[in-house]
Order: structure tokens, then C-alpha cells, then sequence
């Protein structure tokens, strides 16, 4: 009887450990989680901001007066093209 | 005897009621505590629960992000983006060094004057220093460390393209809610819903464990335009110096896809930045292509045209006699800008002869073309989407005096948006199929109502190619290199029940190429001050580069022979 009673309150003590490190892993998995969707968060802030600085300096606005003022382009008049028509295959 | 040996004490004889009395008063209270214990945990529990939880349990607000708006290529049109806004609380600001203030006022470049101002009103426990400026100032307002200084998450909408894409994308009030154009039209679709969840905080704040989602926060969905950001940016760029040229209060041009109805381009004058509202003004916000009703003038004959070969009273070599230039219908006189003599049915078009449309009209009964007109979309609202959109004016034809029919023919007396009329020469570019509109990307070919024959519609496209050619009313809506049909449009303004003759509405509309159309061009110019006024003038030359631009940027092949340098393919062609 005494064998017995001992051998149970190891087994509790045992189970009451391991409790105690799940919840502590789940804690801590817990954090890690958290930290992971904050970076998620941050990361998707980024991505759209970097899509709004794509597009302002994108914008055709802009890409015209680069192309007029700074690289001394203009667009070609009807008499300097010339059309070349591909065989249709 | 064992009983002797007890001890003296309990030798006591005592009464036996003594006893159960106290027995009784130890079972009542065990009685008590276990009808406490059954009230509270059978009756109470929900109750000390939820208590329970508040202590120690927050429930967080999840923010979701509105969808962005893109044009058909994928270019982002609207985006939100997160910002943040320094709050504080004026009590315990007001306790900070002077040198404290001074950094706090230049990590946000306001002077520490509008703080002081800010915080002084000790009413408020809350005041905005400065609103939506970015993450990265944010951080470094807050890394200064001080007390009663705060950040707040907000969503800012940015309009990259800005004035170009004003009308068509609109924009959202402070509430992150759609106000106008596509942003409200699709608003729920782009709104996000926020969400919240439920956490367990230690003393220190942090989170601990998560008890629960209650909602799952969704971000708003994209919504990809019909729009082409390229032809946009052309069509505000030529409608505003036109706008500008010819000194007029205003002016919008669409630009249709002509063999699936999408609306490729849409601007307006004047305009304003999205970006920035501070000065906006209900005349620059409105979207006059879709909400602005005008009397279309001849843009209209080449459907009384189509009518009248449709039901066959004439062809469209038949003479009609036009005369010295004026006609009386019933006490009213309508006339030609000059007189035609005899022409045929083509040159009614080409020289847009308001008393040939009107004879050509008087042969029909009225009800040919008041069925056409209401089969083309005037009078009724296009159905985009678009907010405000108008619907038109167009009387029932039943109701039709004979000098209504007349003037009908040629444009007066029926009011439409720029975009109905543009919807309505779809029929010219697909043979003789009316197609409905599409602000949003399609991905398939719409089915089409046919409302005239392909033959009618191959005829009036002939007679409206004749309209740009020399000898035509718009020679200067022709484009190097294609082959363009359209038709004109001069018309009074009404105003006072009569018509003012100082003030046009000058229009154009046409399509190209004409052996296959891929675009349909509908430009307007309200009231042009300067010395020319006519469609063929104003009107026909913005037609023609926006066009011409417009067909070389998609890279259309030429079907004009002989305007442009044509070079055979090279054998062997390496690239």
C-alpha cells in the first residue's frame, strides 16, 4: 500500500512538471508568434508604402517631364517612322 | 472502573439539549456556506466570470486596411497607407522642461509656440499635435521620451496619379469612407472590416495568451479599373491645353474601348488633386462626362441617318433639297451655318446639314426614331456605377410636335452625358451592336444588342469618314497614318427656354481605325471663348491627338496606305 502511494505521488509530481514546462514553452511559442505577426504587420506596411512610392515617381507626369527636360527625348512624328509589318504566321 | 479514570472534567453531567444546540448551529452554518457556494457558482457564475476576466482580460481592436484601387495594368491608382498621429495630454505636457519642449517641436517641424497653444486648453484631456505623419517621425517623436506623449494608427489614402485620375477614382472622407467616384461607388467592396480579439495582459501590459478571435479583422478587397493609366494621362494632358486654347469653362473626353464597351479613359476640366482638398470646390469635383447634361447638336445626325437607311426611305446616295439654307416648320425656322443646295444622303453627313437631317427625319414616323434613341441608351442612366450619373432628357416620341421631330434629327431638344453619346456610337464600331459600359476590367467580350443592320452601320461610318476627309466638316480630325470616321457637333446653349447664340457646347465624336475600331473618342468643350467655336475646330483637333497618340501607343497597325513609311519584312529577320 505504501509502494503504491509513493509510486503515485511521483507520477503526480512528474505530471505537475510538465505542465509547468508546456505552459511555459506554449508561452513562450506564444511570444514568438506575436513577434512573428508584428513583423508581418510592419513588412506589410512597408510593401504598401514602397507600392505608393513606386507609383508617385512612376507616375506618366513625371516620367514626361524626365524624358523631355533631362534625357532630351520627344516623341517621333508620323515622318520619321517607320511601320513594319510582321508575316502573320 | 475505566469510566473512573476520565478525566474530572468530564465527570461534568451535563443537560443533553446543550448538545444538539450546538449541533444545530454548526449544521445551519454548513448549510449557509453550501447555499452561498450553490448561489454562486450555479446562479452567479457568468456574472463573476466575465468580472473575473475584465481584470485581467483586454479586448484589442485589429485595424484592416482599405483596398487598393488599380487601372487595368495594375498600376495603383488609390492606396492606403498607415500613418500616425502624435497625441497628447495637455495636464501632463504642460510639466515638461522647456528644452523638452523645444526637441519635441522640431521632431514634428511645427514651432513650440502651436504646442504651447495646443495645450494650452486644460478642458481637454486629449489634443492631436500633428496628425498623419509618418512611421519613421512618429518613432522618432516617441523615442524622445516624453510623458504624455502618444502615437495613434491611422490610415492615410494616398492618389498617386493625382488630378489625372480625380474624376474617376474620387476619394475618401477622414472616416476612411468613399465620398466620390469609384470610391464610392465601390466602397463596400474596398471598405475593410476591423476586427478585434480577445488577450490575456500581464501587470506590465504585455500579452500573455490569446483567449479568443471575436472577429477576424478583413482587409478591403482591390477593385482593378477599366481605366488605362497611359490613355488617361494623355487624355488629361490634351484636354486641358485644349481647355486652356480655346478659354473654356470646362471640358471632358472619354475614351471607350470600341469593341468591349470599357471605359478606357475619362477626364474632365477643370480638376483638382486628391491628394490635397483643401480648396476644392464642387466645380472642380464634378465628373461632368457622366453627371453634366448637354444638347449633343450634330453629333446625333449619323443615328437619324442610320434610322432612316434602317427603315429604307432613303439610300444613301438619295438627293435631298436643302435648299437656300433655312426651312419653316409650324412658325419656327431652322437653317444651315451655310446653304447646301441639293446634296446627297452621305453629304447630310459630311457637311452636317440640319435641314437634310430634319427632312430625312419627317419621312419617318416618329416613333422610328424616339424607339432608336431610347434603344441607344439616351434617357436612361448608362449604368456604370458611377455615382450621380444622369439620365437625359428625351421626351416620349407620342408626345412629339413635328418642329421637335426636326430639331431631334439634327440634336436639339434632347439632352445627354458625354459618355451616353459615346456608348451610343458603339453601334458604328460593332456592327451595328450597342454594347453596355464597364468601368470595372472585363474579362470576357460582352454580348452586344444589335439595334441596326452591319450593312447600315458600314454605310454610316463611310458618310462620317467623308465628315474628316477635305470637303468634310472636321478635316482636322484626321490621323498621318489611319483611317478615322467621326461627326461634330455645334451646339447653342439653352438657357431662359430659348437658346443663348454666344454660348456653344462644341463637340466631337468618332473612332478609328475604321477597318478595325479599337477606340472611340468623344471630346466636349463647354463654352469656348476664343475666336473659333465650331466641333470641326475645337473639338476635332483634340480628337485627332489623342487618337493618333493613343492608336501609336498600343502599337495598332496603320491601315491608311501611303501616309507613313511601310517597310516590308526582312528575310531572315534576326530582331
Amino acid at each position: 500500500m505504501a509502494r503504491l502511494n509513493l509510486l503515485l505521488l511521483a507520477i503526480v509530481i512528474v505530471c505537475a512538471l510538465a505542465v509547468i514546462t508546456s505552459q511555459h514553452r506554449a508561452r513562450r511559442l506564444f511570444s514568438e508568434l506575436e513577434g512573428a505577426q508584428a513583423t508581418a504587420t510592419k513588412l506589410n506596411e512597408e510593401w504598401t508604402q514602397l507600392q505608393l512610392e513606386q507609383g508617385t515617381w512612376a507616375t506618366n507626369k513625371r516620367v514626361e517631364s524626365v524624358a523631355l527636360r533631362r534625357l532630351g527625348m520627344r516623341s517621333p512624328d508620323p515622318a520619321t517612322t517607320v511601320v513594319i509589318t510582321l508575316e502573320k504566321q | 472502573m475505566k469510566f473512573e479514570k476520565r478525566a474530572p472534567q468530564l465527570r461534568l453531567k451535563l443537560e443533553g439539549w446543550r448538545s444538539r444546540v450546538v449541533f444545530a448551529l454548526v449544521a445551519l452554518a454548513f448549510g449557509g456556506l453550501a447555499a452561498r457556494a450553490f448561489f454562486l457558482q450555479g446562479l452567479n457564475t457568468g456574472f463573476l466570470q466575465a468580472k473575473g476576466e475584465a481584470r485581467y482580460g483586454r479586448v484589442i481592436d485589429l485595424p484592416a486596411s482599405r483596398g487598393p484601387v488599380k487601372d487595368r495594368n495594375g498600376q495603383a491608382l488609390a492606396i492606403s497607407t498607415p500613418v500616425e498621429s502624435i497625441c497628447a495630454t495637455p495636464d501632463e505636457l504642460d510639466e515638461v522642461e522647456d528644452a523638452q519642449l523645444r526637441a519635441l517641436a522640431r521632431a514634428l517641424a511645427i514651432s513650440p509656440e502651436e504646442i504651447r497653444q495646443k495645450i494650452a486648453r486644460k478642458d481637454r484631456q486629449f489634443v492631436y499635435l500633428k496628425r498623419q505623419i509618418s512611421p519613421e517621425q512618429a518613432a522618432k517623436v516617441i523615442g524622445l521620451g516624453i510623458p504624455g506623449v502618444f502615437q495613434q494608427r491611422e490610415f492615410r489614402r494616398y492618389y498617386p496619379a493625382g488630378e489625372v485620375m480625380a474624376h474617376v477614382v474620387g476619394f475618401t472622407g477622414i472616416e476612411d469612407n468613399g465620398q466620390e467616384g469609384i470610391e464610392l461607388a465601390a466602397d463596400e467592396r474596398l471598405a475593410g472590416a476591423r476586427g478585434s480579439r480577445k488577450v490575456i495582459k500581464d501587470r506590465k501590459g504585455r500579452i500573455v495568451e490569446d483567449v479568443e478571435s471575436l472577429r477576424a479583422p478583413r482587409d478591403g478587397q482591390e477593385v482593378v479599373l477599366a481605366i488605362d493609366q497611359r490613355l488617361q494621362f494623355l487624355a488629361h494632358r490634351e484636354l486641358k491645353s485644349a481647355v486652356e486654347a480655346n478659354r473654356a469653362r470646362g471640358g471632358s473626353l472619354v475614351i471607350l474601348d470600341a469593341r468591349t464597351g470599357e471605359v478606357l479613359a475619362l477626364v474632365n476640366q477643370p480638376d483638382y488633386n486628391p491628394n490635397n482638398r483643401a480648396h476644392v470646390t464642387g466645380r472642380q469635383t464634378r465628373n461632368r462626362s457622366v453627371t453634366d447634361l448637354f444638347e449633343p447638336g450634330s453629333t446625333m445626325k449619323p443615328f437619324t441617318v442610320a434610322a432612316a437607311l434602317e427603315s429604307g426611305v432613303v439610300k444613301p446616295d438619295t438627293m435631298i433639297p436643302t435648299g437656300a439654307g433655312s426651312m419653316a416648320i409650324g412658325g419656327w425656322t431652322i437653317s444651315d451655318s451655310h446653304p447646301n443646295g441639293t446634296i446627297s444622303v452621305a453629304q447630310v453627313i459630311q457637311k452636317s446639314s440640319n435641314i437634310g437631317a430634319a427632312k430625312i427625319q419627317l419621312q419617318m414616323p416618329a416613333e422610328r426614331m424616339g424607339t432608336l434613341y431610347r434603344e441607344l441608351g439616351f434617357g436612361i442612366p448608362p449604368q456604370t456605377g458611377f455615382p450621380g450619373e444622369a439620365r437625359g432628357q428625351l421626351r416620349p416620341w407620342d408626345k412629339w410636335r413635328p418642329i421637335e421631330q426636326a430639331t431631334m434629327s439634327y440634336g436639339h431638344g434632347i439632352s445627354v452625358s458625354l459618355l451616353q453619346i459615346a456608348r451610343a456610337y458603339t453601334i458604328f464600331t460593332n456592327e451595328g451592336q450597342l454594347l453596355p459600359l464597364a468601368l470595372v476590367k472585363r474579362d470576357a467580350q460582352p454580348i452586344g444588342k444589335r439595334l441596326v443592320s452591319p450593312e447600315t452601320a458600314a454605310q454610316v461610318t463611310r458618310m462620317m469618314e467623308m465628315a474628316v476627309m477635305p470637303g468634310g466638316t472636321a478635316p482636322r480630325a484626321q490621323v498621318p497614318g489611319y483611317r478615322v470616321a467621326g461627326k461634330t457637333g455645334t451646339a447653342y446653349k439653352p438657357e431662359n427656354g430659348g437658346y443663348n447664340e454666344r454660348k456653344y457646347v462644341s463637340s466631337f465624336v468618332g473612332f478609328g481605325p475604321v477597318t478595325r475600331p479599337r477606340f472611340i473618342v468623344a471630346v466636349m468643350l463647354d463654352e469656348p471663348g476664343g475666336p473659333k467655336h465650331l466641333g470641326g475646330d475645337v473639338g476635332a483637333p483634340v480628337f485627332s491627338t489623342v487618337m493618333g497618340a493613343a492608336l501609336r501607343m498600343m502599337a495598332v497597325a496603320p491601315d491608311a496606305p501611303g501616309t507613313l513609311n511601310v517597310q516590308a519584312p526582312r528575310e531572315g529577320s534576326e530582331g
